[in-house]
């Protein structure tokens, strides 16, 4: 470091000064020590423009999918078509295609008429329908509907759509604009909230696409995953904490539950699909499969969490508990846990965090497929959150891209709040000894 | 005297329950002597589901039968429930004296299910093991474990007919794994610098309020799921490397490799930054002012005393973000190629052991062709290393600790 020490001093003449080598150099020094202050920092603020490139990356694509365009219809309730009997199964699509017709008179041959129908979505005749079964009184009468539009006239409003590609290449035709624009000129074109998105299940059609069952999915797997690990993690940490005798056997468990934390959680998954799926036969992309895989996925950082909850429990407690009389199961049951109780929800609430958000070992057990209804059981095919995030990412239509990131933003909302519960728990619980 | 009421109570009840298990048990094994085929049948026959075609009389019979069999076996089981009620009740009558001591009892009985559920971790490893080996050994019937291990080609499509062009798939992970080495080296080249500045940064310099700010929002990275990485890097990421790729004159391939590991490399900032972080605080503050009062610098200290004491932690860590570099599924899967090249440019399209294994099952359901079971040797593969990474740096991890505490 200071390799001028050793030079003599006294023979000043000829040599220098100690104090002007090391003068000479400091410049240098201070450069070099700026220099590295300023590459870490820079390695922060890196850090921290990733971070908001993918924040904003993902919001930036995602925010317009909660809204959704609508067009209006003058729907006539056809008497004709609409028979009294068989109201449930009766020509819905009919009704929107006559409508579209109405407006729209100069399309006359077969082409123009299925480029006239692509504008509305497949979705609109559902929704005349459940309208008629809900109001039967309906039928006869003309009334103004807002039915969503078709994907590819969602993007072009949304402004995502590029009028100059050459007509061969593009979704829309040059008809379908001026369609389009004529409708919007006459405000028969508008977007409101997207409720579609948050209450329906999965679709091929993107504008009837929506996270509703994902989610479903997503809580089933979860409450399975909460009611297995907690109480096993916890009671794991409290045999390897309170009762367990130092020697090979509980060493080896603590080292298999350290490596167990770092296992790609893919493995998981292909111990999941040869045990779980082909050794016990249990249902296929079933969430109670999905919750006994992230179980024990989250065993390790459960018990890991309650363990130093655990430590930070000070001895002073559990002597004073022994020493009224308490048995050791007492000392632990009324004392030791209680006190241990934060550490231990904030640590499950963080390896739930995690289990939420993890996609590898479902897709190993077939939470990938495609499922339109929503689940209503442990049992029932379902997907979840995560996988469906994949699932969309893979789709070719532009209009999932923003679904996509919609999902995503949805994720990472339940991802902040866990954690920010977990950060409130600890601030309000966290004590000092 | 309450306690032992209470155990008495508690005892009952599982033996109850224990009762109520073993009868429908029972139950199920008679019709099922009688009439195995249509067991079926009749099961539907007696919860009065409708039944397609005729109901032949025998079968009738058969769940009248069962009918009969189910009404007494319910009057049975009430007996038995009942008597062994009472005779759980007499025998814990018999033994509540004043010798019995009934809290130890109960504790033993906790204590074995603590124990029990400690043990879930080494059943996990277990299971995780015997299953993976299971499959795989089946898989080396099959192909080699010479040929799997070293042929540099693997192309795991099997052609239905044998007389297809590559019918034969070929299973040599040699290009698996340059492909996965290959994104774990990116992703290190990001995460390894720019973790460990940070976290130099975050504990030598950073006042107080700068890294109560800074340290969490890292952490956040290490937070978000891996498919909203995986999402980033196919739609942003790689289209931006293609395109500047393309100013530049290079031909980049859309699935770069280049693009999944600078994601991957982003995502794994945190561990590598919070880990040498821990490393960096724990080094005796002796070190540090010794250092100082020698007249070095700050960053003379940090780079010629504090990191040379940090450094076997700060390589522990680092092998723990390789390992979960290797085992990384959703990014490279969303953002990876397929196919198998055995190349270091990263500009073009490598594969890795995650996306084979995905690839390789999702949505198959036979378990004996080589295909599927050349993912479970893959995640053997994957197991083992991702292991032996895991314990080594732990080994050096801990015995870094033991040093200076």
């Amino acid at each position: 470091m200071n390799n001028s020490q050793k030079q003599l001093p006294g023979n000043g003449k000829q040599k220098e000064r100690t104090l002007d080598i090391v003068n000479r150099g400091l410049k240098k020094r201070y450069r070099a020590e700026r220099r590295f202050r300023f590459y870490g920092l820079a390695a922060i603020v890196a850090s921290m423009v990733f971070l908001s490139l993918l924040f904003i990356s993902i919001v930036g694509k995602g925010y317009t999918a909660f809204q959704q365009t609508f067009v209006r219809l003058n729907v006539f309730f056809n008497p004709e078509i609409l028979d009294k009997q068989s109201l449930a199964t009766a020509n819905y699509q009919g009704l929107v295609k006559m409508s579209l017709r109405d407006m729209f008179p100069d399309a006359k041959s077969r082409r123009d008429k299925r480029m006239l129908y692509g504008l509305v979505s497949s979705g609109a005749s559902f929704q005349l329908r459940s309208m008629v079964l809900n109001h039967p009184d309906v039928i006869g009468q003309t009334l103004k509907v807002w039915v969503p539009a078709d994907d590819d006239v969602d993007m072009l409003i949304k402004g995502h759509f590029d009028r100059q590609v050459a007509e061969g290449e593009r979704r829309l035709k040059d008809k379908q604009l001026t369609w389009i624009d004529r409708l919007s000129a006459e405000g028969k074109i508008k977007t409101k909230f997207n409720t579609t998105f948050f209450t329906a299940g999965d679709s091929r059609e993107p504008e009837l696409a929506g996270i509703w069952g994902a989610v479903v999915g997503s809580f089933f797997t979860l409450v399975i995953t909460l009611l297995l690990s907690f109480p096993i993690g916890v009671a794991a940490a409290v045999y390897l904490e309170e009762f367990a005798p130092k020697n090979r056997w509980t060493d080896l468990i603590e080292v298999n539950i350290n490596n167990l934390a770092a296992v790609p959680s893919i493995v998981f998954g292909l111990l999941g699909l040869a045990v779980f799926l082909n050794f016990f036969g249990l249902p296929r992309s079933a969430p109670v499969v999905g919750g006994l895989v992230l179980t024990l996925m989250t065993l390790p950082v459960i018990i890991i969490a309650s363990r130093s909850a655990l430590t930070a429990v000070p001895p002073s407690i559990r002597e004073a508990a022994l020493g009224v009389g308490a048995s050791k199961m007492q000392m632990v049951a009324h004392h030791v846990l209680p006190l241990a109780l934060p550490g231990m929800l904030t640590g499950t609430i963080i390896g739930m965090a995690r289990a939420l958000g993890e996609t590898a070992p479902l897709l190993m057990i077939g939470m990938v497929a495609f499922i339109v209804d929503i689940p209503a059981g442990f049992t029932d095919p379902a997907t979840a959150l995560p996988v469906q995030i994949y699932l969309w990412a893979d789709s070719p239509e532009r209009a999932f891209v923003e679904r996509t990131s919609a999902a995503i933003i949805v994720l990472l909302a339940f991802l902040i709040i866990m954690n920010a519960a977990a950060v409130i728990l600890r601030k309000r619980y966290e004590r000092r000894w | 005297m309450l306690l032992l009421g209470f155990w008495l109570a508690f005892e009952s009840t599982i033996i109850t329950h224990l009762v109520v298990a073993d009868l429908p048990e029972a139950m199920r094994n008679l019709p099922a002597a009688e009439l195995n085929l249509k067991v079926n049948k009749i099961r539907n026959l007696v919860s009065e589901n409708i039944i397609a075609g005729t109901v032949e009389p025998q079968v009738q019979a058969a769940a009248d039968h069962y009918r009969n069999l189910k009404a007494t076996s319910n009057a049975a089981l009430a007996v038995v429930v009942i008597s062994s009620a009472i005779l759980g009740l007499v025998i814990l009558r018999a033994k509540i004296t004043p010798t019995l001591r009934a809290r130890n009892g109960v504790e033993q009985i906790i204590k074995y299910i603590l124990i029990a559920c400690s043990t879930i971790a080494i059943f996990t490893t277990i299971g995780i093991v015997l299953s993976v080996l299971f499959e795989s050994i089946r898989f080396f019937q099959k192909v080699p474990v010479t040929e799997f291990l070293f042929g540099l080609k693997w192309s795991p499509q099997m052609a239905i007919r044998s007389d297809q062009v590559g019918s034969s798939g070929a299973f040599g992970a040699v290009p698996v794994f340059a492909g996965t080495l290959l994104i774990s080296a990116i992703a290190m080249c990001v995460a390894a610098p720019i973790g460990l500045m940070s976290a130099i940064y975050l504990s030598e310099y950073a006042n107080k309020k700068f890294r109560a700010v800074a340290k969490p929002l890292i952490e956040i990275l290490a937070g978000i799921p891996t498919v909203v990485y995986g999402f980033f890097a196919a739609l942003t990421v790689a289209p931006f490397i293609r395109d500047a790729g393309g100013l530049l004159g290079l031909s980049v391939s859309s699935e770069s490799a280049l693009a999944a590991g600078l994601v991957m490399g982003i995502m794994i900032i945190p561990f590598v930054s919070s880990l040498s972080d821990d490393f960096i605080n724990a080094v005796p503050q002796a070190l540090r002012d010794g250092a100082y009062s020698l007249g070095a610098t700050q960053s003379e200290t940090i780079k010629q005393v504090i990191l040379p004491a940090a450094l076997p932690g700060i390589v522990g860590g680092i092998l723990l973000a390789v390992s979960r570099a290797i085992g990384e599924t959703m990014i490279v899967v969303m953002a990876a190629g397929l196919a198998a090249k055995l190349t270091l440019n990263p500009l073009e399209t490598v594969t890795t052991v995650t996306v084979q294994i995905v690839t390789l099952l999702v949505g198959d359901q036979e378990f004996d062709s080589p295909k599927t079971l050349a993912a479970f040797a893959l995640g053997l593969l994957l197991f083992l290393v991702t292991l032996l990474l895991n314990v080594i740096a732990l080994h050096v991890v801990r015995k870094y600790r033991e040093q200076y505490e």
